[in-house]
């Protein structure tokens, strides 16, 4: 096989990325169950849970990167996989509380006894299998991404329009989850778990046990992106982003291609919300919300499109960001520093995080070029 | 109008072949946009291996020509038959009749700048065109000397790995003509190969797509008079969305009506 047709499944930032994280996985839950509290090297239990909440951010840019990056498929609905995953994922976790519950009711979670319901509703039934959850995890996005997608797509609906459905899809979920009678919990969601697969949830054990899963599918989502991207099938995807028509005149059904990566997409979203919802302990609405979505596509933005590296460091990076300013005192500014990083970006960096190094060698290059220009043009 | 339906005779006349004969078969096809007819009831036929040159001033139906048969604009009334007759192009959409065996080179040069030449070639080459077959089967595996020899013929073997971006206008256009080839099409449709090209790349493409006309028919619209002469096929002028004349370049160009709407006097 020719180099021109293949590029490596991973190349040298790859190797960077995947040592990264797999030095973290090693270091982050030594150095948190090892060490005593007392040393200056320990990691604490609310760190785990910040990088594991961070690193689930990363999966789901990684995921919106993989078909807004590839294949110009701008979904501004990811939040909503990442939370029917998170949801799936909280009901199993309700079921394994049980009779521990406050209302100490077998069978029934407690905020059905509260709302007087006599028996599980139907779509509650299985999910105290841990498999059976799995498996809804990433049936029930991908298969809300396969309808969305090939009616969206079938009809042609591109660009703006298609950002603006995905919109109120994940709005529409939101109002749906905040009813009582739909059997999620309505407003307060899902929340106070007790264990995973029999594993304690609040032991630091579990906590470094679930880091290193999110770690795990973080790299093994990479690694199905990065097989995607570098085969024919992605050369494909960006002759779709860059020229849908020109691709469809080779003969090629694009509605096709989009919607396999879109459901991909789409699985990986889920997945991530899944491991979220241990870690943090809670899914409720508030994760359909529009502007969770939008947030998530300025994360791919800040670390660079089209790179799936860039889609992790900006989700880590503006997430961290985002825990140091809204613990201090320009929190309620929160959302003015966020837009104004995506402005700056956008205007300075078109290429992210990701694209700055060839953007900074630019301009040194530019200054060394053109010494004589600056006192000229200082006059 | 009535001086171009006085002159419909003669350009069947011309046209005489039978339909199995035929590559492509366009009979009354009619496309109206808001009321402006962009064809107007036009008849066409390309045979086997045969060349053709398609003329006429701006908005006189060319481009809304190869649309039809393209599959991307559905004509009001008519028929559009491809190979001998037996497919009909108003039952298949864009990606079947591609598959089937018509390629389209636009106007303006539209290779996919991200990608390297060699993946332009490869992105074009035949083949299953499933997004499954695509990860796991055949495109992944089609081999350089395919594309090797696809660029041979449009003299860019040397700039397989560039950018296709980085390309000049003539080397995109040429590109073009390779992605064309490699689809391996029975009929190429070619939109005016040679805007924006130096006379010494007018004449080698005149010389390619000759070359290529030997084992496929070809229809070129073209502006370029010179490039139609270099050419040396049988030209059809269109006007108003249908074709007023029909033959040899020199009887076509000598034509009163012809030279009134087009050619100028």
């Amino acid at each position: 096989m020719s180099r021109f047709v293949n590029t490596p499944l991973v190349d040298r930032p790859g190797r960077y990325f995947l040592a990264v994280l797999a030095a973290v996985a090693i270091l982050a839950p030594a150095l948190n169950l090892l060490l005593p509290a007392s040393s200056p090297l320990h990691v604490p239990g609310q760190g785990v849970e910040l990088l594991g909440k961070y690193l689930c951010y990363a999966l789901l840019a990684l995921a919106i990167d993989l078909a807004w990056g590839y294949c110009g498929i701008l979904s501004l609905g990811h939040g909503a996989f990442f939370a029917l995953g998170g949801y799936a994922m909280g009901m199993y976790l309700m079921r394994q509380i049980g009779a521990r519950g406050v209302y100490a009711n077998p069978l029934l979670p407690d905020f059905m006894v509260f709302l007087n319901w006599k028996q599980l509703p139907w779509f509650w039934h299985g999910f105290d299998s841990f498999a059976f959850a799995a498996l809804m995890v990433v049936a029930v996005p991908g298969l809300l991404a396969f309808v969305f997608g090939a009616l969206a797509f079938r009809s042609r609906v591109t660009g703006v329009y298609f950002s603006i459905i995905t919109q109120a899809m994940t709005y529409a979920l939101m109002l749906a989850f905040f009813r009582n009678d739909m059997g999620f919990g309505g407003n307060n969601g899902l929340t106070d778990f007790k264990d995973i697969v029999g594993l304690p949830l609040q032991s630091p054990g579990t906590r470094a046990g679930l880091l290193v899963a999110i770690i795990a599918a973080l790299a093994g989502s990479y690694l199905v992106s990065r097989a995607l991207v570098t085969s024919a099938y992605g050369k494909v995807l960006a002759a779709i982003r860059d020229a849908e028509a020109r691709t469809s005149f080779l003969g090629f059904r694009t509605e096709n291609f989009k919607l396999l990566v879109f459901v991909v997409s789409a699985i990986m979203a889920g997945i991530a919300g899944a491991l979220y919802v241990p870690i943090v302990g809670i899914i409720n609405p508030s994760e359909f919300r529009p502007e969770a979505s939008i947030e998530a596509v300025v994360w791919v933005a800040v670390g660079g499109r089209g790179t799936l590296i860039g889609a992790v460091l900006g989700a880590v990076g503006v997430n961290y960001l985002k825990t140091v300013v809204t613990t201090g005192m320009l929190a309620p500014y929160w959302l003015f520093v966020l837009g104004g990083l995506f402005i700056a970006v956008t205007l300075a960096l078109p290429g992210g995080l990701m694209g700055s190094g060839a953007a900074i060698r630019n301009l040194i290059g530019r200054l060394q070029n053109r010494p004589a220009a600056l006192p000229e043009a200082a006059e | 109008m009535s001086l171009a339906l006085a002159l419909e005779p003669k350009a069947l006349e011309a046209n005489n072949i039978p339909i199995t004969n035929s590559v492509l078969y366009l009979d009354g096809v009619s496309v109206s946009f808001d009321g402006f007819k962009a064809l107007n009831n036009l008849s066409l036929m390309i045979g086997e291996a045969e060349m053709r040159a398609v003329i006429g001033p701006n908005g006189a139906g060319k481009t809304t020509m190869m649309d039809v048969i393209t599959g991307k604009t559905r004509p009001d009334t008519g028929t559009a038959l491809y190979d001998r007759g037996r497919r009909d192009l108003l039952q298949m959409d864009v990606a079947q009749i591609a598959d089937a065996g018509i390629g389209r080179k636009f106007q303006k040069p539209s290779v996919f700048e991200s990608q390297t030449v060699g993946d332009n070639i490869l992105l074009a080459l035949k083949g299953p065109r499933g997004a499954f077959s695509s990860i796991f089967g055949a495109r992944g595996r089609m081999l350089r000397n395919q594309i090797a020899e696809v660029l041979e013929r449009v003299s860019l073997a040397d700039a397989v790995s560039k950018p296709a971006g980085g390309l000049s206008h003539g080397q995109k256009q040429w590109l073009e003509i390779g992605m064309l080839l490699a689809q391996d099409p029975k009929l190429l449709l070619v939109d005016e190969p040679v805007a924006g090209m130096t006379d010494a790349e007018t004449e080698a493409t005149a010389d390619l797509l000759k070359d290529i006309a030997k084992t496929r028919s070809v229809v070129v619209v073209e502006h370029d008079m010179t490039f139609v002469r270099a050419l040396g096929v049988k030209v059809t002028c269109l006007h108003e969305g249908s074709v007023l004349a029909e033959g040899a370049l020199g009887e076509v160009s000598s034509n009163p009506r012809v030279i009134e709407v087009y050619l100028g006097r």
